[in-house]
């Protein structure tokens, strides 16, 4: 909402800077988002007259002026400027003035012949025909005959300021420059006192005019019409322009123009021809899919949601939005019917919506109109009619009432008040700041006026005190008493896999939760894969994020692609993501909402990548969180190398999944534009949540000696490690202490079709030094136990 | 005897000068056993004691105990010299490029968001509060009607908001974790909640579909606006620093009333405006407010019994200015160049 500084300043009579002003009003509650002083850049401009003008002598399209600029000695000025004459008020930029556009004027010679300054059009002047319609807009600006030497911007209105507010949409009655001076009194303490229109009238009656109905109640609550008679369309009066102009509206001519005023003064209003109106009549309906060309010169279709103001044919403006150019004001018009009503927000907005429209006054009625400022805003408008001598207002007044909503009775109750602010404020005060800003207090009951229908109960309006109060004078306080604070059990354990992921030198990303559902082809899963049921968004921005997740992967090879692509070659990241599945095969409804399951994701990438680093990392954050037995089971995915991918369990072999890693099948790169390895793992944080063990218990420190023995063999070349493994610490027995792989070996020396394997194999007994005999033992049965399973020690 | 004394005075004589012009350690060990080992010079000289008279033999201990004494007291010495002549040699073989890089172990780094949200968790932490978790599929119920947005609010257009069906959408604000936290709960409350929300936003430097906002909810006997204020001058000063300026100004929030907004003296111009705050002084941190009284209602809390204050803080905006990040769309591309910048 932009709103001429000044005028604000005439209606409340205060006289605060304007940075003092913005200041003051952004604490009450009317955030000022911008200010725009137009005139501010601009300096050094004044009234001049030209006393003489010859011809160049030197350059055909020039003439040089000589200018009273009201000192002793007249001012040399070349121009090629075509529109001036002797005798000439203009506006003078001196030597070292500055302009709109940032423009310095310095004393010049042109061709031959001194010029000390510029003579200055509209657009120097950031003006456009539309502020000065009687202005060449291509020659020097000509101005009203005035005092020389006075600096320009008072004079051609460059003086005020725009305020621009941030309105919040539970208070619509500041959309009007009355509604907001209300504010300013009340900020500086003061009560606003409008005065009521006065209107003279002409005689005559309006029954021998017009007659309206309302059909549709629930669409208008108030419908009143004024006629105005023998009209003279004109451009508007200068004070009337510039006040339009700083309030962002672009002045067109009288009729328009005084509907503009009243709608930021007031209430939005609208102006019919009564000639255009068939059967002289006005009636407020729903539409029956009609068609209008409106004012812009846009055609809509009209459906039965979209309420419209009708002649007794056919429509003739869309009820709040915009005015048909059929019926519109024009220059030929004798007969003018005002209309100042009340539409139903809601149905304003949803037809702004439907029909693509969105006006000055459509997104002041969509907020929620009262109805009690139409008579005030009819009038206002009747009232300027006559100061402008822009026609005869006709007698009488047709005012259609349907509104039944009655203000609500609000309990004054100024101890709970001062209890929920922590404030310490008189009854006095309080009832000082309510009735400023027009409430009623009877009997300790606060009616609201109707144009604050935001107000409904005893918090309301403790908001009301607090804001005129002010915020800043109500003390800071600490919260009083302990609270239990502390991260759950929970909580540490996804805080100890976070930091786990970072100590493993992969970096966090934050990827979006939404996907597109190509992506699931993207990974090469199945046609008939459950995680292809993904909720899919109903009104998504796009296909690329219309489906909710239910898998990290795509998002993952996004990162990485993304990071490709930038030249950053390898790299690793995790995230601890949301999957959605819509919960079972019933449609997703309030009771059944989709499941949301927080994983962690971990992607590493490059041509050195390779499984064991990410079994690495796996491994690092299992132990970390205290999950010592999981197994790796080789298995098969899609997405994945059918020889380089496993699913992590715990708990044995009928034990729970609580994740899977691998190396992702080389076709997915591809599809994402990644021109090397990746390798996925994500573990299921919830299932490992119920192997989480936080507290460890202090083991002793061996009290002898261990004794260590290597044992190679060979094996097939396809023979997983683990069995073998498992084998020795069967063989060993309780004096084992670790089984830890060495290395595996092709090539010389072993067959074909083979490998060689190293363990090193670590004794100790809690009873004793252990012998070399009894390793010695021990690792002989090792060995007849891997030869009973074909592997041969070497 | 005297042959033996002699003989003695030679040895020592020879084994100091041996000493003392020893080069090295290995050399120095072998004219330790040259003198001193079981078959040196000095215990041959002493085995021919046997032979001599108690007295004598007495006379000639005494002289070889000081002559071995002599030999090790120069070995000693010696062997603290070649030492350090040795260890010097050596290092001075060591030469080393210090100007070379380090090795660095491989720390990865959080996310920008993360870093920023572990440090509000910190501050609220301190002052009792608990993190709870939210959902983010919500129903309209909770993300509107609970939260007293009026029916026809224009929030609830598909306009600005991803719905799943008419029942069901994507959160639009952390907010509905207060609903669920009431509902569950009863007072005193204390909890912040950080989550991610949606809305049908475009990308572009300041706005994403998909950003990230932190709740907070305060519910008791006597809460007041002032602790609302306190509480949160806390929290900004210490996000922010110490001499952080802070001020709340009335705003409208369906679910609270009254109503603040929460600006932070802008940290670029300290107040005097630039383009950083876009001239106005301030820059807007949270907002916030006292619960509505029809949200306590909604989750069965009697209003005349207990107050309460809420504040929700988008998270995106707080890291961009925390690190002078200039484009949201920097936080969900998730490149390592920029991932690594933040600690």
């Amino acid at each position: 909402m932009k709103v001429s500084y000044k005028w604000i300043k005439e209606l409340t009579g205060i006289k605060v800077d304007v940075k003092d002003f913005v200041r003051d009003i952004t604490m009450s509650g009317s955030k000022v988002e911008n200010l725009y002083c137009p005139g501010d850049e601009i300096t050094g401009v004044v009234t001049g007259k030209i006393l003489l003008i010859e011809k160049h002598p030197n350059a055909d399209k020039l003439v040089v002026c000589r200018v009273d600029v009201g000192q002793p000695d007249p001012v040399q000025i070349c121009t090629a400027a075509t529109n001036l004459y002797e005798g000439a008020y203009i506006p003078v930029a001196l030597a070292g003035a500055t302009l709109a556009n940032g423009l310095k004027i310095k004393k010049g010679i042109f061709r031959g012949v001194e010029s000390n300054g510029m003579l200055c059009s509209l657009g120097e002047l950031t003006l456009t025909k539309n502020d000065f319609p009687d202005v060449d807009e291509n020659g020097i600006m000509i101005i009203d005959e005035c005092e020389l030497g006075l600096d320009i911007r008072p004079i051609l209105g460059l003086d005020d300021t725009c305020v621009e507010f941030e309105i919040t949409p539970n208070r619509p009655d500041c959309l009007t420059v009355s509604g907001l001076a209300r504010e300013t009194a009340a900020t500086y303490g003061k009560r606003l006192n409008l005065p009521e229109p006065k209107v003279r009238g002409s005689g005559d009656n309006i029954e021998n005019y017009v007659d309206v109905s309302i059909q549709d109640k629930k669409g208008c609550v108030r419908y009143i019409a004024k006629v105005i008679k023998n009209i003279k369309i004109e451009p508007s009066p200068a004070w009337l322009r510039e006040r339009l102009r700083m309030c962002g509206v672009r002045p067109i001519n009288n009729f328009v123009d005084i509907t503009n005023y009243v709608m930021l003064e007031y209430h939005p209003m609208h102006a019919f021809d009564l000639s255009c109106l068939d059967g002289d009549k006005i009636v407020v309906r729903r539409a029956n899919g009609e068609k209008i060309t409106a004012l812009d010169g846009s055609e809509h279709t009209l459906d039965d949601q979209i309420l419209m103001i009708c002649d007794a044919q056919k429509p003739v403006a869309v009820a709040g939005i915009m005015g048909g150019e059929h019926s519109g004001v024009k220059s030929d018009t004798q007969t003018v019917v005002f209309e100042s009503a009340c539409f139903d927000g809601p149905m304003v907005r949803a037809a702004s919506r439907k029909l693509g429209m969105r006006t000055e006054s459509s997104m002041r009625f969509e907020k929620g109109l009262y109805s009690e400022i139409c008579y005030t805003a009819i009038m206002r408008a009747c009232e300027l009619v006559e100061e402008l001598g822009a026609g005869e207002v006709v007698d009488g007044i047709i005012d259609i009432k349907n509104d039944t909503r009655k203000p609500p009775e609000i309990e004054f109750d100024p101890g709970w008040i001062n209890k929920v602010l922590g404030t310490d404020i008189s009854v006095l005060q309080m009832e000082q700041i309510l009735e400023n800003l027009e409430m009623k207090i009877e009997n300790g009951v606060i009616i609201p006026p109707g144009f604050r229908k935001d107000l409904e109960g005893r918090h309301d309006i403790a908001e009301e005190i607090a804001r005129i109060y002010g915020y800043d004078n109500i003390p800071s306080t600490t919260l009083k008493g302990a609270a239990s604070a502390g991260f759950t059990k929970r909580q540490i354990f996804r805080r100890t896999v976070n930091q786990t992921a970072l100590s493993a030198g992969l970096n966090e990303v934050a990827t979006y939760s939404f996907i597109s559902p190509k992506s699931y082809d993207k990974i090469l899963m199945p046609q008939d894969d459950i995680c292809r049921k993904s909720v899919v968004i109903r009104n998504p921005l796009g296909e690329d994020t219309s489906v909710m997740r239910t898998t990290l992967l795509p998002s993952m090879l996004e990162v990485i692609s993304k990071n490709y692509n930038n030249r950053n070659l390898q790299g690793g990241f995790y995230e601890i993501g949301t999957e959605y599945f819509p919960a079972g095969n019933e449609e997703i409804s309030e009771n059944n909402l989709p499941e949301e399951i927080a994983r962690l994701a971990i992607g590493i990438y490059g041509d050195d990548a390779d499984f064991y680093e990410l079994k690495g990392i796996t491994e690092l954050i299992l132990d970390a969180v205290g999950i010592k037995n999981a197994v790796y089971k080789s298995s098969y995915s899609p997405s994945f190398h059918p020889h380089k991918y496993a699913k992590i369990f715990i708990g044995g072999n009928s034990g729970e999944q609580i994740g899977f890693l691998g190396e992702i099948h080389p076709f997915v790169p591809e599809n994402y534009d990644i021109g090397t390895k990746c390798l996925f793992a994500k573990l299921f944080l919830d299932k490992m949540f119920e192997f989480y063990l936080p507290e460890r218990t202090f083991v002793p420190l061996p009290k002898y000696p261990s004794v260590t023995r290597d044992i190679t063999f060979i094996c097939d070349e396809r023979e997983e490690g683990a069995k073998f493994a498992g084998a020795i610490e069967r063989a060993v027995g309780n004096i084992l202490e670790s089984v830890a792989f060495l290395y595996s070996y092709r090539g010389e020396q072993i067959p074909d079709g083979k490998k060689s394997m190293s363990y090193s194999v670590t004794m100790r007994s809690e009873s004793g030094t252990l012998t070399d005999e009894e390793a010695d033992k021990a690792i002989k049965r090792a060995v007849k136990s891997l030869s009973a399973m074909g592997a041969e020690r070497r | 005897m005297n042959a033996m004394i002699e003989d003695l005075k030679i040895t020592k004589q020879t084994a100091l000068d041996q000493i003392a012009q020893c080069p090295d350690l290995k050399e120095l060990e072998k004219i330790r056993v040259q003198y001193l080992g079981k078959k040196g010079r000095l215990t041959a000289v002493l085995r021919q004691m046997g032979k001599l008279e108690s007295e004598e033999r007495k006379v000639l201990g005494q002289q070889g105990n000081l002559v071995r004494e002599a030999i090790e007291t120069a070995l000693a010495e010696s062997l603290q010299r070649l030492k350090l002549h040795e260890t010097e040699q050596k290092l001075n073989g060591e030469w080393l490029d210090v100007t070379l890089p380090g090795k660095k172990p491989k720390a990865g780094k959080k996310h920008p968001i993360s870093l920023v949200l572990d440090d509000i968790i910190e501050i609220f932490m301190g002052m009792g509060f608990s993190v709870a978790d939210g959902r983010e599929i919500e129903t309209v119920r909770y993300n509107f009607d609970a939260l007293n947005a009026p029916s026809d609010h224009p929030s609830r257009d598909e306009q600005d908001t991803f719905y799943i069906n008419d029942d069901v959408l994507l959160r639009t604000q952390t907010s509905t974790v207060q609903v669920r936290v009431m509902e569950k709960n009863r007072p005193p409350l204390r909890i912040i909640s950080p989550g991610r929300v949606y809305r049908a936003d475009d990308v572009d430097a300041t706005h994403s579909p998909l950003f990230h906002q932190l709740e907070g909810l305060v519910v008791d006997k006597g809460i007041a606006f002032a602790d609302l204020k306190g509480t949160l001058e806390i929290f900004a000063r210490r996000l922010y620093g110490e001499n952080t300026g802070v001020r709340f100004r009335p705003h409208y929030f369906p679910f609270t009333e009254p109503s603040a907004e929460m600006d932070i003296v802008c940290f670029s111009c300290d107040g005097n405006g630039c383009r950083v705050c876009k001239q106005e002084g301030y820059i807007e941190l949270l907002g916030a407010g006292m619960v509505h009284p029809n949200v306590l209602k909604f989750c069965g809390i009697d209003p005349d019994e207990y107050t309460g204050f809420a504040f929700g803080m988008g998270l995106d905006r707080a890291a961009l200015k925390r690190y002078n990040i200039n484009d949201m769309r920097l936080l969900f591309e998730n490149d390592s160049r920029f991932l690594t910048q933040f600690s």
